[in-house]
């Protein structure tokens, strides 16, 4: 087990310094940095020290190493665009994301493994059937798409919910602000997060619902039945556990893909966060933004992965428990 | 269902392999109502877009044809001032609501088709070199591949996009937009073909006849066109299909971020993006028009592609 | 109870422990109705076990799968009855029927592997088991789960107990079955293939097994195989099934000595070693129809060397021949039909 751990640090560290070295490059061959600093009208005086105060001089494999160094400090420059550091731009906006994507998330998870476990069970009645069918157009559709239906049905037409935005929101700690507690921020989460949600909610659905479908053939199900179990404990305590074990991994790197579409969702409901910020950075390359956006995803997918093995090991005894008496 | 089949990828060899694969095809298209309709629905947008200039009243890309004075006609309004008539109204340009719609199918559709196209190839050659050559041109390829799919495809696109933009000036990036597009996408998904095609060819190489061929001194090249490749086509093909709905769903995600096609030259995405302005001051069918268009056809793609992986290969998720 | 088995449930006073009366299972297909089990009937007394035997396909899983109601949908009881001692059963629906699995019908599947669920563990799903049936909290169930497994030979139950099914050998996971499906003391236990998945050592020692705690607990078992040297070596009664039919039912010794239906003999001419040796080992022409192709009449009647213009139109019912009964018209009292060339059929009888 502890091999098989160190094995995925050591896959973990291999990919964030890819990603870094993918940010680097992108900090040092696209466009030229020190021009995207000071414009056009500086001297090359002025160029020349600006080049030397960044490392720039420095050999490449020097300037990597430092840039990694940074980076572990969460310190990644200057936005070309707002001229601010791109670690405070982050910052402030952290929290609106992640207050989104785990909102998201929740109603993501719980309801597409009720569901699931709903048309898994009751196969074949109207409802299941409706249920299916509903998460077919779910799967095909663009998140932007929902995002904009949604507004123009419940915030133009009907006017129940606002349209974009936060809403007011509550200062905690240093830098952390939510709109968890107010009614208005309340409000404006319920159109993002579903929006967000919404498209692992119909995969997580449909994978459960296989998995199950699954587990239910299985002999140790029968076996379970044939020892004059309940159905309910059958169902819930038997199947359930069996078929959230191969599940645990697809919601996993789910999760990550919801801050990563959180950009999507954002951009439709102009929403404070840092997926916007990338927009942004994307639409006016700068660069450093991107760049350190890009390591954050990173490592929120590489965490991620982490933790779903080690979940692994905690739901199956199989690998908790190696050999075993013969 | 063969009218589509043959615009969408490059017929392999026919034969009677491909008349028995038909057969089997047909048989379950008849059978199955919603992907009938979805057929139906998918062959009147291709040949709307195909036809666009045409059939649309107008060329919405040429400002000389657009009439101010006819912004914001409501849909099934003929105007006062120049007679035109607005089936699905027109917009803040005076531009046909209708119109854009076909117009901006057709660049949906040119984008969708040549990124999976662009997909396709380079995930399928570089799958192929890493299954037939193996060795360290295998696990470097394999290795980027598990990287990238660390990530999801809509977020590679944008940095792809991001850093192609990066490299051209400024001034260029309007004329260039849809080419840009093509690449973001295409390289963003290119890995599934050549995880499909790698495992497809390492099995390929162990069977008998191509022991034989190696043996007796065939060229690898000869080995590999005219036998490992026709046999790692159909999941290729399956893999193609259902990455075209992705494909026009990411490019209008792109444009709809304000990152793909411009107004100037509008595409479903962008067509919503400029209509949600709209929405609050009540032009709803600026932006509900192209939603829909854009739902019907990423919707019917989707189940064409899912019926069509059904019937081919069960077993490809 | 009375747990004297009896060689022949017919002469049995007492009431058979499952009782089973021309049981018809079917399968509704797009291509019409399957009939999978068609006019079986059968007793086991208290303590007896009845081996039932046949090839794949011939109905025998079907038959224990239907008396437990396990059937695979769209599997269904299509007529006949089931009791259990006294109590009808057939006609139970799914809530009333969950009472009576454990409690009174026990059943032990082919492969232990894949009986347990891998992610509990054996104590887990012992202690569920008895909790569900018996009045008893946590600790007690888990004395009493102790016990059951002493009693099925794993040793050092205490520290097994709390163990996973996958740190178990094959032979000791189906001893971890076989107190599962005892657990409640069942009046009947269903055991289906239990030892076609484990290693030929230890077959005979679970079946060792199985026979002495049923004898204890004067238990009546169904034992489904298709082994007839598991059968030879446990059951007092064997019955034969065909194509979802009961072809011949009797004595165990009788059945393996004197067969008395076509297909019997040429099923115990086709063993090795039980009997005689030979050079050749015999085989019966044909195959066992599908259930869509059944023929009419007797069902074995286009691979009979015996078979009459009468078996190809009526079916035999289980008639008295010798000590056993036999589903052939060879043994009709009335019109007996002549047999034809008795050495070519049992070929060395």
């Amino acid at each position: 087990m502890l091999a098989f751990l160190i094995q995925r640090v050591f896959q973990a560290i291999f990919v964030m310094l890819v990603v870094a070295l993918i940010a680097f490059s992108l900090f040092h061959y696209v466009g030229d940095p020190v021009l995207n600093m000071v414009g056009q009208e500086a001297t090359e005086a002025d160029r020349a020290e600006l080049r030397t105060r960044l490392g720039l001089d420095q050999p490449i494999a020097i300037q990597f190493f430092q840039f990694i160094a940074n980076a572990a400090q969460f310190e990644f420059g200057i936005s070309y665009r707002s001229a601010r550091p791109v670690t405070d731009l982050i910052v402030e906006r952290l929290p609106a994301t992640l207050e989104l994507a785990i909102i998201s998330a929740i109603f993501a998870v719980v309801m597409g493994i009720v569901l699931g476990i709903y048309t898994a069970l009751n196969r074949g009645n109207w409802l299941s059937n409706f249920i299916m069918t509903a998460s077919l157009i779910g799967v095909s559709l663009p998140t932007f798409l929902i995002g904009v239906l949604l507004i123009y049905v419940f915030a133009v037409e009907l006017g129940w919910l606002p349209a974009f935005g936060r809403g007011e929101t509550v200062r905690l700690g240093d830098w952390w602000t939510t709109g968890l507690l107010t009614t208005s921020g309340l409000r404006s989460l319920i159109l993002p997060a579903i929006t967000l949600g919404l498209f692992q909610l119909t995969l997580i659905m449909r994978l459960v619902r296989a998995e199950m479908l699954e587990v239910l053939r299985a002999d140790y199900i029968k076996f379970a039945r044939a020892r004059g179990l309940s159905k309910r404990v059958v169902n819930l305590r038997h199947a359930l556990k069996n078929t959230l074990i191969p599940v645990i991994t697809i919601i996993g790197l789910q999760l990550g893909t919801i801050i990563a579409f959180a950009i999507i969702t954002e951009t439709v409901f102009q929403w404070p966060g840092v997926g916007a910020l990338f927009i942004t950075a994307v639409r006016f390359v700068d660069i450093p933004v991107m760049a350190a956006y890009l390591m954050m995803i990173a490592l929120v997918f590489v965490v991620i992965n982490l933790i779903v093995d080690l979940l692994y090991y905690a739901v199956d005894p199989r690998l908790r428990v190696q050999g075993g008496a013969k | 269902m063969n009218d589509t089949r043959h615009t969408t990828t490059p017929p392999p060899r026919p034969g009677k392999l491909q008349r028995f694969l038909a057969s089997d095809i047909v048989y379950s298209w008849k059978h199955q109502p919603v992907v009938i309709l979805a057929t139906l629905v998918t062959l009147v947008m291709f040949l709307g877009a195909l036809f666009a200039p045409w059939i649309a009243p107008q060329n919405p890309f040429d400002p000389r044809q657009l009439d101010l004075i006819d912004a914001f006609a409501p849909p099934l309004t003929t105007s006062d001032f120049t007679g035109n008539f607005y089936l699905l109204g027109s917009d803040s340009q005076g531009r046909d609501v209708f119109s854009a719609i076909l117009y901006g199918s057709r660049i949906s559709l040119l984008v969708g088709f040549a990124a999976v196209l662009f997909a396709l190839v380079l995930g399928t050659a570089l799958g192929l070199m890493a299954g037939f050559r193996g060795g360290w041109r295998d696990a470097l390829i394999m290795r980027i591949a598990d990287v990238q799919l660390t990530f999801p495809s809509i977020l590679m696109a944008l940095l792809i996009f991001g850093v192609v933009r990066g490299f051209l000036p400024r001034s260029m990036h309007a004329e260039v937009a849809i080419i840009v597009l093509i690449v973001a996408i295409g390289l963003s998904d290119w890995v599934q073909y050549a995880r499909a095609v790698r495992g497809a060819t390492l099995v390929e190489k162990g069977k008998e006849y191509v022991q034989a061929a190696r043996v007796i001194g065939l060229p690898a090249r000869n080995i590999l066109f005219q036998h490992i490749l026709p046999n790692v086509m159909r999941p290729v093909l399956v893999i193609g299909t259902i990455g075209l709905a992705l494909a026009i769903i990411a490019e209008a995600t792109l444009s709809f971020l304000g990152v793909g096609m411009p107004a100037t030259q509008p595409s479903l995405g962008t067509l919503i993006r400029v209509g949600q302005d709209y929405m609050f001051s009540g032009e709803w069918w600026i932006l509900l028009f192209p939603g829909l268009a854009l739902l019907m056809l990423a919707l019917s793609v989707n189940l064409l592609g899912d019926w069509l992986r059904d019937v081919l290969n069960p077993k490809l998720r | 109870m009375s747990s004297t088995p009896s060689s022949d449930s017919r002469d049995t006073p007492s009431v058979p422990a499952l009782s089973v009366r021309e049981l018809r299972v079917e399968f509704p297909t797009r291509h019409g109705t399957l009939v999978a089990l068609d006019d079986v009937s059968f007793d086991i007394a208290p303590g007896e076990i009845l081996g039932v035997v046949g090839e794949s396909g011939a109905g025998k899983s079907m038959t224990g799968n239907a008396v437990i109601q396990l059937l695979e949908p769209p599997g269904r009881i299509a007529g006949g009855e089931v009791h259990l001692g006294s109590q009808r059963i057939d006609d139970l629906d799914e809530d009333a029927f969950v009472p009576l699995r454990g409690r009174h019908i026990g059943m032990i599947f082919q492969d232990p592997l894949t009986s347990l669920n891998p992610l509990f563990s054996v104590g887990e799903q012992l202690i569920e088991t008895i909790r569900a049936h018996l009045p008893m909290n946590h600790k007690q169930a888990r004395g009493r789960a102790l016990e059951l497994l002493r009693e099925v030979g794993i040793p050092a139950p205490e520290n097994r107990l709390d163990a996973y099914p996958h740190q178990f050998s094959g032979g000791m996971r189906q001893r971890v079955v076989i107190a599962l499906a005892l657990a409640a003391e069942p009046e009947l236990v269903i055991a289906d293939e239990p030892t076609t998945a484990l290693d030929v050592s230890v077959q005979a020692q679970i079946l060792a097994l199985l026979k002495r705690l049923c004898a204890e607990r004067g238990t009546a078992v169904m034992l489904v195989t298709h082994d007839m040297g598991v059968i030879a070596e446990t059951a007092d009664r064997v019955a034969v099934m065909y194509a979802g039919r009961l072809i011949e039912i009797g004595p165990v010794e009788a059945v393996i000595r004197e067969p008395q239906h076509p297909y019997t003999r040429g099923l115990m001419a086709s063993i090795p070693g039980i009997e005689t040796s030979r050079e050749r080992l015999y085989q019966i022409e044909g195959a066992m129809p599908r259930l869509a192709a059944i023929p009419s009449g007797c069902a074995f009647n286009p691979r009979c060397p015996h078979a009459t213009e009468r078996c190809r139109r009526e079916r035999p019912d289980l008639l008295p021949a010798g000590t056993s009964r036999a589903a052939c018209w060879l043994h009709d009292p009335i019109d007996p039909v002549i047999p034809v060339s008795e050495e070519v059929a049992a070929d060395g009888h």
